[in-house]
């Protein structure tokens, strides 16, 4: 047992963590935010020249193979810096292409992800599914040889700048995946409470060609899934970074800011307060390391799903205690979007929600622990 | 022991709320249930309407346009405009400014300020908060020079909430920096937003939101008749209005109508099982919590108003525990609206106000940020512990 980055994660993290210290400080991140694309194509360049798009992508696609564990310490740099770039949804859609496509999908699209050129986005949750993976209205119909595709998409992370969505669709067969062009389907875009950019998707008989389906035509579930969960370890690691960030930052106001006199951290009652705060972040990272070393890497599904279960819900509490503390902790200044803790406040909360919130993971746990091993 | 409200204390809500029913305009209403930024047109509208029907400042004296009716009417009244889902009344005047005018104020400063208080033709922002004085308001720096009938006030306010709607700021500034004491020195000035030398400059919320500023002042020279109560006697007349500010920090009716809301809307959306929200026990025990704290609070409040109205006192420290709950309980329903729709959550309607998601369910994450604020203003829920530590408990 050990709990140390290899020498390679570790020179990665720490890469990434020097370039976005440097390139993608505060302000830096600020303009990129307001800018009208809302995401800055130069750091996606930088990202893909040091491997990182090509990180979790396999080898014969010229990416670096690695897992989620790999990923941790990028995650975290991420969660610091408060990255808008659509990584997330990038990955989970390229995992998806690496693990259910076919020689011919692999390599018309794999690569020109590793080399930073495509973005892509996973359009999967619908209205009214909430966190219920299975629940998917969008039907795709067998036509001329391809498939016409029917439905509405809701929030899909990084949907306005992809190039290409994976979206999953009902056939006859089941819920399957497909391959479709962003310009083939109509975007409500917008940016979510973190900053970043998502889009409602629609699909008004979208027609692709077969080759467009993605894996067998049915039984998608499980790997969509997997998916999820995978997706669920890299925010957990994300958000580490993120609650680091507030904890460090909430700790040097108490020291520094003065009322009464003294630097508010000499009241007890507060404290108590941020040691609250440390204990749930340090929570936090080990359960991290629990969900990126059981997402790709279980025994078997029920291991995977009960420790990603475990450590989403320990994580959506952490964010949640520590994102309302270094806010309180801060008074009025907390509140501002002139200070960075708000910004990651609001990264901390959408975190909590993201990939099932902690009801949805306390029911899928208790589910599967009730079944016994 | 009995709980209940009397029948013409029943009578009188019931007055209140047909009333309430039936003049409130349908335009504030929606916009108020949307969580929609409102206008100073539309705070000022309602305001009016209700100081046409004699109901806008139901503590005054009844000289002053006040309605005489006892602490639970009031108390009944509040809840009830909460309750409808009314526009807020601004506080700065009605329940700050004006009580303090009356108490302290000159009869000549009364008849200028009083009635236009009541009938809205001023709007006032409150001038305490400087960027190194939040929770340690004695220390506030603001100077005030007195020049011959005029004080000339030099120094910056913050968090001045809604000063780029206000006509009128009132202040605490420092006359006399010698003085042994923090809290001495300091006074109490009414000043005109007009005056040359004041600028006001919005401060962004993390919701998005334009609701309060900075406010600087240079040279700005002020008549010394808008002086309140005694120079350097100013901290007298701030503790007064923060007892007063504290006194409708509970705001249940504004709970018990986003609870009822929140009911309505769980029962409608579909949660993991296809089932609704409401019969998710998990969900259904997290509401009902917030619904018994709510209970409780309400039940408390009225304990303090039976307290009140027996005998003539505020209750004192204890009051802070009001400020406390109610604002744990109104955080808590924002939290709970914002999990209650899931993922659709995320989008940021502030940013995205022409894509056609849908109002209701847009408005809800930035709300949950928004009311972080309630347990920082008003005196931190921090210092109102304090409050009750000290003076109650007397640790
Ligand atoms: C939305 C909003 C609207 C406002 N509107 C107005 C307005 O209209 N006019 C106005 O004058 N002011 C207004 N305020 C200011 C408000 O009153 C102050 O924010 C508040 O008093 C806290 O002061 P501060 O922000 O400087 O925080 P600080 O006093 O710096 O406090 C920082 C943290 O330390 C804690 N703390 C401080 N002292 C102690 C202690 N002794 N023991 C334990 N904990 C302590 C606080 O509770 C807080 O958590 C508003 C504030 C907000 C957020």
């Amino acid at each position: 047992m050990h709990f140390d980055y290899s020498e390679e994660q570790q020179l990665l993290a720490d890469s990434v963590r020097r370039f976005l210290g440097k390139g993608y400080d505060f302000e830096a991140r600020k303009k990129i935010v307001a800018s009208a694309e809302g995401w800055s194509p130069e750091t996606w360049a930088t990202l893909a020249e040091m491997g990182v798009t090509g990180l979790p992508l396999p080898a014969d696609a010229g990416g670096f193979g690695g897992g989620a564990v790999d990923l941790m310490g990028v995650m975290e740099a991420f969660g610091d810096a408060l990255v808008v770039e659509p990584y997330l949804a990038t990955i989970l859609a390229a995992r998806l292409i690496a693990r259910a496509g076919s020689d011919a999908q692999r390599e018309a699209l794999l690569p020109s992800v590793v080399d930073g050129k495509l973005r892509l986005a996973f359009a999967h949750t619908e209205r009214g599914a909430r966190y219920n993976l299975a629940q998917v209205q969008t039907a795709a119909k067998p036509a001329g040889g391809g498939w016409e595709l029917q439905g509405e998409k809701a929030v899909v992370l990084g949907a306005p700048i992809a190039e290409k969505l994976v979206v999953s669709a009902r056939t006859a067969k089941g819920v399957s995946l497909f391959v479709v062009d962003r310009g083939a389907v109509a975007i409500n875009a917008y940016r979510t409470l973190d900053q970043m950019r998502a889009g409602d998707v629609t699909l008004k008989s979208v027609k692709v060609g077969g080759d467009a389906l993605l894996g067998p035509d049915g039984g998608a579930l499980p790997l969509i899934e997997e998916s999820m969960d995978f997706g669920a370890a890299l925010v957990c690691a994300e958000a580490v970074g993120a609650m680091k960030f507030a904890c460090d930052t909430t700790l040097e106001y108490l020291k520094t800011r003065k009322q009464f006199g003294v630097p508010i951290g000499t009241f007890q009652a507060l404290q108590h307060r941020v040691v609250d705060m440390y204990i749930a972040q340090e929570q936090a990272r080990s359960m991290a390391c629990l969900a990126t070393s059981r997402a790709d890497s279980a025994a078997s599904d029920r291991e995977r799903r009960m420790a990603i279960s475990a450590a989403k819900i320990k994580i959506a509490d952490s964010c949640r205690l520590i994102s309302q503390e270094s806010v309180q902790l801060h008074g009025g200044m907390g509140m501002t979007e002139e200070l960075k803790v708000s910004h990651t406040f609001r990264r901390l909360t959408m975190i909590a929600q993201q990939f099932g919130d902690a009801d949805h993971h306390l029911a899928r746990f208790a589910a599967l622990d009730g079944e016994g091993p | 022991m009995d709980l209940s409200y009397s029948q013409e204390e029943l009578a009188f809500r019931d007055e209140v709320r047909g009333w309430l029913n039936a003049n409130l305009p349908q335009d504030l209403r929606d916009k108020v249930a949307n969580y929609e930024e409102l206008t100073r047109e539309d705070l000022l509208r309602w305001h009016r309407i209700l100081a046409k029907q004699g109901w806008v400042a139901p503590a005054w004296p009844k000289e002053w346009g006040g309605t005489g009716w006892n602490v639970v009417q009031r108390y009944l009244f509040e809840e009830e405009l909460g309750y409808v889902g009314s526009p807020p009344l601004i506080p700065f005047g009605l329940s700050m400014c004006g009580p303090v005018l009356l108490r302290f104020g000159t009869e000549a400063q009364k008849k200028r300020f009083l009635p236009r208080i009541y009938n809205g033709d001023d709007f006032w922002c409150q001038g305490y908060s400087e960027p190194g004085s939040g929770s340690d308001l004695a220390s506030l720096k603001t100077k005030a020079v007195r020049e011959g009938n005029e004080y000339v006030v030099n120094g910056q306010k913050i968090w001045t909430t809604l000063g780029h709607y206000a006509d009128w700021i009132f202040c605490l500034v420092r006359t006399d920096s010698n003085m042994s004491k923090k809290q001495e020195g300091i006074s109490f000035l009414l000043i005109d937003m007009k005056t040359p030398g004041i600028t006001v400059r919005p401060l962004m919320l993390m919701d998005g939101g334009n609701e309060v500023n900075e406010t600087f002042f240079e040279n700005v020279r002020v008549p010394a008749e808008n002086l309140v109560y005694e120079e350097n006697k100013g901290w007298t007349v701030a503790k007064y209005l923060l007892g007063h500010e504290r006194m409708n920090t509970g705001r249940i009716g504004g709970s018990k109508r986003e609870l009822a809301k929140l009911k309505e809307f769980a029962a409608r959306q579909p949660g993991d099982d296809g089932r609704p929200l409401l019969a998710d026990p998990r969900f259904r025990d997290k509401l009902t919590r917030v619904e018994v704290e709510l209970m409780a609070l309400e039940i408390t409040n009225l304990r303090f108003l039976d307290q009140m109205r027996r005998s003539g006192q505020p209750p004192g420290a204890d009051v802070s525990m009001l400020k406390i709950k109610g604002t744990e309980i109104q955080q808590a329903l924002t939290e709970l609206a914002m999990q209650a729709v899931g993922p659709l959550a995320q989008p940021f309607a502030p940013v995205a106000a022409n894509t056609p998601f849908d109002e209701f369910t847009a408005g809800l994450a930035p709300r949950y940020c928004n009311y972080r604020k309630t347990t920082i203003y008003a005196g931190s829920n921090e210092i109102q512990r304090n409050i009750i530590s000290k003076m109650t408990l007397g640790l």
